[in-house]
């Protein structure tokens, strides 16, 4: 039995720090930057003179003035009152795969051979990363049973998109794009699955689950048509049910000629263990930013890899990465390509640190990491179900939970008033970050999504466990500490939640607040 | 200024339900209910709701009818109302709820909280019925169809607070639904959309609290429009349900719509409100039409309830092919996993319309759902 160490001392920094242009002070420099000499000014001449009018300001930007040590100050305090995924244990961030991203791997990616290249030199001056992204090609091949792979998504959304545009650029090809136009997607899919085909111009059907929760596939049988380009599914779905079905979901897309897309964000479970080409699947991506032993996202640059099979290959994006026998080399002759998806090569920084992490890991290792995470899971719904109020989607349907689950505090709830979001806000209290709820709207009340990856211990496992059991408590018999919660933490309750949905006052930069909201 | 709250208490309502009497409204089932030693319900939950309004005590000015109808919970839990009207002790009748909810309006308040069940909601309509008086119902009776009220008493005043505080600006038109009791009593369910009132409206504590946040409900109803405007084809009837989410297609068509009724339309031009029955079964001979309807009354009724002038015979002639359902999102969640309902009052109809619809919910956004 290892220590469980609750951190109830826990109080975190709370600068209740402003937004930098707030602290704005006219005629404030973080750095005076020195005039040149007479001498190299006259061998300069105007050195402005060359750019075209369009292209000047006529007024200066609107930067906020500070200091520099202002500045620094700033930027401090900030980092202070974040609640990262290294301060505290993240398994809070269900569906996000929040496993410790080792040190080393960081290193690798700062030596400066690496650090300073850029992407437009010349092929022969790069040779390194190039073999670095065609042997990581090999490896994703290999876990996925796919044929090709490219690494130029900027994400996992960016890789389901670039499957929707295969998806469009493989129709269009036979001539019958504007007869395939739908796309099937289920619920508990990522919402990209449903998000990325409609921007990429398909109708999205989206399928709700039966009653233990598995996509329904009499649904399916109703949706499918002629009219039918492909399914985006998740599996496990984000609630951490792994479809056992799932080849007759691809053999029913199938007989209608549709094309089968695995999201496979959620990858964790079944690392080694399954494979989408041998389930019958076109195409499939992996998140290689948080699958792949690299930081999620969200906390650092993402990048997804989008595989697909042999007759889809003409469509990837350009260029792709080549292997003459000699040489290794870019190639921009194909055709057929859907174009670009994102600037250059994707982010080559997540590719040199799964690419370090998975032979680290080593074919056995990728296995013992989906084993691993998937028993952590499984330890950890058994210790959770012995809190009071605690229930899970789909409970008692007799399937085993894969990676992670969707709890549901919904009997808390009726019990005490104290919801998820009250819930979610203590947690912080005691070290641990904000969790993730689900996507909204809410499919199970109260939801909280919980996700114990391999890196975590038992004693991980049971500190996060037995702080929920504390907290439960509370609910019952001090509902009033959660409903104010949280107390020592340095982020505040959101008190306009409208601001996060309504289009006319939400803001994601200093110029567009302004707009909205008037300089105040 | 202070802000003006009314209270009305229906003191008796919800008395039926724990003697199995399915509703309180009525003389004489109340007397049988009181005979089945029914207690009153919402005394205790309309407390429930004004504990909630306590810490705004001093900002508000609590206007409320005398004794149980009011003022009596308002003073056990420490407020001083004004308090206006007549009624006589212990015998207080559904028209004192619509004099109470008629003379608060005079008061020209900010918003009316009342206890009560669908009858009492369907009171406070026949009082103020399109007035601009913002109301929010704590649920205390039998049947609770209406959208008037919140999820539980401890809520409304949650959200009568929030709203008096100016922290809640949106105002929605919410369903007043109530059932035939007497059919109801005899197993018999009908039930009937009788109008709208206006109600505070909070995603995180009305729908929230089942569904989280949800796309805002006016962007949903707009982009549902927009689809079912293109899909139109030309020379075909298109039979308009009632409700809130299919006015938006009339509105972008500028066309008269019946809010409560069933109108029908023809290449975009108006054929006619507010048809009977038989009028629609002269209409759709032999002519090609589609039905489009949403999910009435927040139990998933797409048929039977709210719009039995779309009966079995005029859905038999349309076909289940040309049904077309539409319906935001949320109203799907909110069912919690439950099917839609069909209830025409003809088994076979019903059969022959079960299945999956492929429904609306947006522009290009369709969810595959059952109906039972």
């Amino acid at each position: 039995m290892g220590k469980v160490k609750v951190r109830k001392g826990f109080q975190q920094a709370r600068w209740n720090e402003p937004i930098i242009y707030e602290m704005s002070t006219p005629g404030q420099r973080a750095i005076y930057v020195p005039q040149p000499d007479e001498e190299v000014r006259a061998k300069a001449g105007d050195v402005l003179a060359g750019l075209p009018a369009g292209m000047r300001r006529k007024e200066l930007p609107n930067l906020p003035e500070l200091s520099q040590k202002h500045v620094l100050m700033h930027y401090l305090h900030l980092s202070q009152e974040t609640m990262g995924s290294n301060i505290c244990h993240d398994i809070s961030e269900g569906t996000c795969t929040m496993k410790y991203n080792p040190r080393v791997n960081e290193e690798l990616v700062a030596v400066p051979n690496f650090a300073e290249l850029h992407p437009c030199q010349d092929e022969d001056t790069v040779q390194g990363i190039l073999e670095i992204y065609y042997r990581f090609e090999q490896i994703i091949k290999e876990i996925s049973g796919m044929s090709r792979v490219t690494f130029q998504p900027g994400g996992g959304n960016a890789a389901v998109y670039t499957a929707a545009s295969t998806v469009r650029a493989y129709w269009e090809s036979k001539g019958e794009l504007d007869k395939r136009n739908e796309i099937i997607t289920t619920i508990f899919s990522h919402p990209c699955d449903a998000a990325a085909p409609h921007t990429a111009g398909f109708k999205v059907i989206t399928l709700y689950p039966d009653k233990n929760g598995f996509p329904d596939i009499e649904a399916l049988k109703a949706a499918v048509s002629e009219h039918t380009a492909a399914i985006f599914m998740t599996n496990p779905e984000d609630i951490g049910l792994f479809n056992p079905r799932v080849e007759e979901f691809v053999k029913i897309v199938h007989s209608v000629g549709g094309l089968c897309f695995y999201d496979q964000a959620n990858a964790n479970a079944f690392l080694g263990v399954a494979r989408a080409r041998d389930a019958g699947f076109d195409m499939c991506h992996f998140n290689v930013h948080k699958t792949f032993g690299t930081p999620h996202g969200g906390s650092g640059p993402a990048n997804g890899a989008f595989c697909c099979s042999e007759e889809l290959t003409r469509f990837l994006p350009v260029p792709t990465v080549e292997f003459d026998g000699a040489k290794y080399y870019l190639d921009y002759d194909r055709p057929e390509s859907i174009g670009k998806v994102r600037d250059f090569m994707g982010t080559a920084g997540v590719i040199v640190r799964a690419y370090a992490w998975t032979m680290m890991m080593g074919p056995d290792g990728l296995r013992e990491c989906a084993d691993a995470s998937v028993i952590n899971n499984n330890y950890m719904e058994k210790k959770m179900m012995e809190i009071p109020g605690l229930s899970s989607a789909f409970m008692g349907n007799g399937h085993r939970r894969q990676e992670q689950i969707r709890y549901s505090w919904e009997k808390l709830k009726a019990d005490t008033g104290v919801g998820t979001n009250e819930i979610n806000n203590r947690v912080v209290d005691y070290g641990l970050p904000h969790y993730w709820t689900s996507h909204h709207p809410w499919e199970i009340p109260e939801p909280m999504t919980l996700e114990p990856c391999e890196t975590y211990s038992k004693d991980d496992i049971d500190e996060y466990v037995e702080t929920m059991k504390i907290i439960a408590k509370e609910a019952y018999e001090q509902p009033e500490v959660l409903m104010a919660a949280p107390h020592k933490a340095a982020s505040h309750k959101r008190n306009d939640e409208e601001s996060l949905d309504n289009p006319e006052k939400w803001a994601l930069t200093w110029k567009v607040y302004v707009k909205k909201h008037g300089n105040k | 200024m202070k802000k003006k709250l009314g209270l009305i208490v229906n003191p008796v309502a919800g008395m039926g339900g724990r003697v199995g009497l399915k509703g309180s409204d009525g003389a004489d089932i109340l007397q049988r209910a009181i005979e089945l030693g029914a207690q009153p319900e919402s005394p205790q939950r309309a407390k429930h709701a004004l504990e909630k309004l306590l810490t705004i005590k001093e900002e508000i000015e609590l206007i409320t009818y005398p004794y149980e109808m009011g003022a009596q919970e308002a003073r056990d839990c420490g407020f001083d109302p004004v308090i206006i009207g007549t009624v006589e002790r212990g015998r207080t009748t559904p028209q004192d709820t619509v004099k109470a909810a008629r003379d608060l309006a005079e008061q020209k308040v900010d918003l009316i909280l009342f206890a009560g069940g669908d009858g009492t909601a369907r009171n406070i309509y026949d009082a103020i019925g399109d007035r601009d008086v913002p109301v929010i119902g704590i649920p205390a009776g039998v049947k609770i169809h209406s959208a008037v009220y919140a999820t539980n008493s401890r809520n409304a005043g949650e959200v009568a607070l929030l709203y008096l505080q100016g922290k809640i600006k949106k105002i929605l038109d919410s369903e007043v639904m109530d059932i035939d009791e007497d059919a109801f009593r005899e197993g018999r369910v009908t039930a009937k959309l009788y109008g709208y009132l206006k109600a505070p409206h909070e995603e995180r504590l009305v729908q929230g609290l089942k569904s989280g946040r949800t796309e805002g409900e006016a962007s949903a109803l707009n982009s549902i429009a927009d689809q079912v405007i293109e899909d139109m084809q030309a020379d075909v009837l298109y039979i308009i349900g009632p409700g809130t989410t299919t006015r938006p297609i009339m509105q972008k068509l500028n066309l008269k719509f019946t809010l409560l009724g069933i109108d029908a339309i023809r290449n975009k031009e108006l054929v006619a409100n507010d048809l009977t029955e038989k009028q629609l079964l002269d209409l759709i001979q032999g002519k090609k039409a589609k039905i489009i309807v949403t999910v009435i009354g927040g139990q998933g009724y797409i048929f039977g309830r709210g719009n039995q002038q779309l009966s079995p015979r005029v859905l038999r002639q349309v076909g289940k092919e040309n049904i077309i359902v539409i319906t935001p999102r949320n109203k799907l969640t909110a069912l919690g996993g439950k099917p839609l309902l069909i209830d025409t009052g003809d088994y076979e109809v019903n059969s022959m319309l079960s299945g999956y619809y492929r429904i609306i919910t947006g522009y290009e956004q369709t969810i595959m759902f059952k109906a039972e």
